[in-house]
């Protein structure tokens, strides 16, 4: 079983993530609402893959891009980035850091699914 | 997981009406962090309708967060028009997410885009920031600096702010208070430009952080006044510090650590959900129900025994905890009335632009609180009495200061708790009702007839019949065909009621009474041919079985002799206009008190319950006798019968006996 965090401060857009990546199947997926909480629960579970929105409160996508990137505990998670196209700096600069992948919104399922099998190398 | 329209609906107006908060406060002065959460709003917007497949929502909210991105990046300037054009635009975009609610067809909006996009175009500076490598913040802090982030270090730099890196270790599983602390006090010092989350060289089991901040005091100053962090210097403040600092108090008049706190000790549940627990709940009470009669039945059969003794006691405890749990439920359905403010504060903006008169709108009692679904059912009254006020009350700048009033309008509305209801009023220091032209409408109009005599106060409320209101009234601002008697129905089949007061030349006051949930009644439910429906226990005074030769006829009505006095008879199912089951003998349910008890007839009497009155849907609303709908046992609709309605009806219908 393999585990995913949700990081994205919009409670629907979690759930639409969730529910698409649940349906690959034999995956644990976890959420947090904000940068800060997804610091909270990075060490709570080991986590496969990490999905992160980068316009948040208080502690953004990047910089919680650069935490994992830099703690030898998370460093080889692959980091999935998904924001608007507005955010093109952002996004440049989430990839620099060591991002995985990206995508924009409004991406397809399929198009998540995809990423996140990658990601997860399956 | 099943993810629905309604979910979306939900967070879209949640996001609206932080928005619309963040926007009145901006009005109030500038502070970064609330034009970023403005921005931030409507970029979720964009990115949740794009998912939802949204076009219409999505393509606006895009262009607008364009021109968010602009403003909070410095590219545009944040004045009082920019202001108003952003407010307008999120009321269009507020409308669209009401036409996706009531399913109806969504408007086109590339026009209003385009607008958008040529207002940005004209608004946009060609100003540059200034580079970020003079101010000498290190480049493993830079690269993971968002753009926005960037923009504010450079811009505080830029008014000669100094920079400084707070660095402070935390136990990893306890970091969050001990963060939102520092937070605060670094806030209090300046503005946390960026939250840096650091594992490198921080021993197990902790976990570091580096807040970038600008502040006007010096190195010394600060590390006095932030003691619990390593406190580094990137650049030092320029001279006009002073100056610079007596800005930043005005421009952040209350820097609110609360930001992190409500992501993470708050959480939004459906009200129906609510509603299901208060009906378990209810389903609760009939269980008590239960245990009291056994209780009796028990010491009846047995005596006062030590087990009878117990039942009672655990019968009484669990009543009262029964209450208690249905005043929790009903204190979570609770909001703030500043909630309700934030939208009329809008409408208020925008309708004192259009009739171009000026017009300060003051609040009190935001903190007053009312349930939810009453705060949506009261919006619409509310608007249409602020609107008449605008549009009739306030007059004119010249005519004011011609009257010797004071050059600026006044509308006061306050909000506050009086016993178990929330009364709300509005008052205007306008021109007063015209009680003589309002009276002698309504003779005109035969509404009331021509050698009536009123006191002034009745006069006065001449304005809640129906029809009275006029063509001739009609404005952009009034809006078409709704008149104030529209206004108190509503507040009527809310449970509350309205009362006007007004004096010629100084203004109007209108006030709310409001119950401040929509509480759980006893009703008992009665049949009638094939319907169910409640009648409140508060407003029956007896009920009991009438034949059919006891009923007489007397000037054309339907009375039964009771106890030697007459009592007029109603027959529900007439009212109703539904299939009339003759029987030999009918139940009666007498309603009212004194000389205007009347008689209703129905068919049979199931069972008292408890129910919580809801408002009617758009079908059902227009008809009379009617006070609302109430779900009882599982999922079962029952009509609830206005006794003070059927009442009117049976004493001015002179017809009312068919037969």
């Amino acid at each position: 079983m393999k585990s995913a965090l949700i990081v994205d401060d919009s409670g629907v857009t979690r759930s639409l993530i969730r529910s698409a990546i649940e349906e690959i199947g034999d995956l644990n997926t976890f959420e947090a609402s904000s940068g800060f909480e997804a610091l909270k629960a990075l060490p709570s579970q080991s986590f496969d893959v990490i999905i992160v929105d980068i316009n948040m409160p208080d502690i953004n996508g990047l910089e919680i891009i650069n935490f994992v990137k830099n703690n030898d505990q998370y460093k080889n998670v692959p980091v999935v980035i998904v924001s608007t196209e507005s955010s093109e700096e952002d996004r440049k600069r989430g990839m620099k850091l060591g991002a995985f992948a990206y995508l924009t919104k409004p991406f397809t399922t399929k198009e998540l699914q995809d990423t996140v099998k990658k990601a997860l190398n399956i | 997981m099943n993810i629905s329209k309604k979910d979306f609906i939900a967070e879209a107006e949640e996001i609206i009406e932080n928005v619309n908060s963040s926007l009145l406060e901006l009005q109030g002065g500038f502070n970064p962090d609330t034009l970023n959460s403005v921005f931030r709003g409507v970029h979720t917007m964009k990115g949740l309708s794009g998912l939802f497949g949204l076009k219409g929502i999505s393509s606006l909210s895009h262009t607008l967060e364009s021109v968010l991105d602009d403003l909070r990046l410095g590219k545009i300037d944040l004045n009082n028009d920019t202001l108003n054009f952003i407010f307008h635009n999120i009321d269009v975009l507020k409308n669209l997410i009401t036409q996706i609610n009531e399913d109806k067809e969504v408007e086109d909006v590339s026009d209003v885009i385009k607008e958008i996009e040529k207002f940005r175009e004209a608004a946009r500076s060609k100003t540059e920031d200034s580079s970020v490598e003079d101010i000498g913040v290190s480049d493993s802090i830079l690269k993971v600096l968002s753009e926005y982030e960037e923009h504010r270090l450079k811009s505080n730099f830029k008014e000669g702010k100094g920079i400084f890196l707070a660095k402070s270790v935390y136990e990893l599983t306890n970091f969050a208070p001990e963060l939102e602390a520092m937070n605060s006090t670094l806030k209090s010092l300046g503005e946390v430009i960026a939250t840096l989350p650091s594992s490198e060289g921080v021993p197990e089991g902790s976990i570091g952080f580096n807040l970038l901040f600008s502040s006007s005091l010096k190195i010394d100053e600060v590390k006095s006044k932030v003691s619990s962090a390593d406190i580094e210097e990137i650049s030092s403040p320029a001279r006009q510090a002073a100056v610079s600092e007596a800005d930043q108090h005005k421009q952040r008049p209350t820097s609110q650590p609360a930001s992190l706190k409500s992501s993470t000790n708050t959480v939004r549940v459906d009200i129906e959900k609510l509603d299901k627990i208060l009906n378990t709940v209810g389903e609760l009470v009939l269980a008590k129900g239960a245990v009291v009669r056994i209780g009796s039945e028990l010491s009846e059969d047995i005596g006062y025994t030590p087990l009878t003794l117990d039942v009672h006691k655990i019968a009484q405890s669990l009543a009262r905890k029964l209450a208690e749990l249905q005043n929790q439920i009903l204190e979570l359905r609770m909001v703030p009335f500043s909630q309700i403010f934030t939208r009329l504060s809008q409408v208020v903006r925008r309708y004192t632009r259009e009739v171009e008169k000026e017009i300060d709108f003051e609040l009190f009692g935001e903190d007053t609180e009312i349930d939810k679904l009453l705060a949506e059912e009261i919006i619409d009254p509310l608007i249409h009495i602020i609107r008449n006020s605008i549009d009739h009350g306030i007059e004119l700048t010249d005519k004011r200061l011609a009257l010797g009033k004071k050059e600026r309008g006044t509308i006061t509305m306050k909000a506050f708790p009086k016993g178990n209801n929330v009364v709300v009023t509005i008052r205007d220091d306008g021109a007063g009702l015209d009680v003589d032209k309002i009276f002698q409408k309504a003779i005109e109009r035969k509404l009331i007839p021509e050698d009536q005599i009123l006191e002034l106060k009745e006069k006065v409320e001449l304005i809640f019949i129906p029809g009275l209101s006029t063509k001739e009234e009609v404005s952009d601002v009034s809006g078409r065909g709704v008149g104030m008697d529209i206004v108190k129905e509503r507040i009527t089949s809310l449970g509350g009621f309205v009362e006007v007061e007004s004096e010629k030349g100084a203004g109007t006051e209108f006030s709310l009474t409001l119950p401040i949930t929509l509480a759980i009644i006893k009703a008992l439910i009665a049949k009638v041919a094939n319907e169910h429906f409640c009648i409140p226990l508060t407003s029956i005074s007896e009920t009991f079985i009438v034949r059919n030769e006891e009923i007489q006829t007397i000037e054309g009505r339907e009375v039964i002799e009771i106890r030697g006095e007459m009592l007029p008879l109603l027959r529900v199912a007439r009212v109703f206009m539904l299939e009339e089951e003759l029987k030999d003998e009918y139940f009666a349910i007498a309603v009212g008190f004194g000389s205007t008890r009347v008689g209703l007839l129905v068919d049979n009497l199931l069972e008292q319950t408890e129910i919580i009155i809801k408002p009617l849907g758009e079908r059902l609303k227009d008809i009379q006798g009617l006070a609302g709908a109430a779900e009882i046992g599982k999922h079962e609709i029952v009509l609830v019968l206005d006794v003070d309605s059927l009442m009117e009806e049976s004493f001015s219908r002179k017809n009312i006996n068919g037969s």
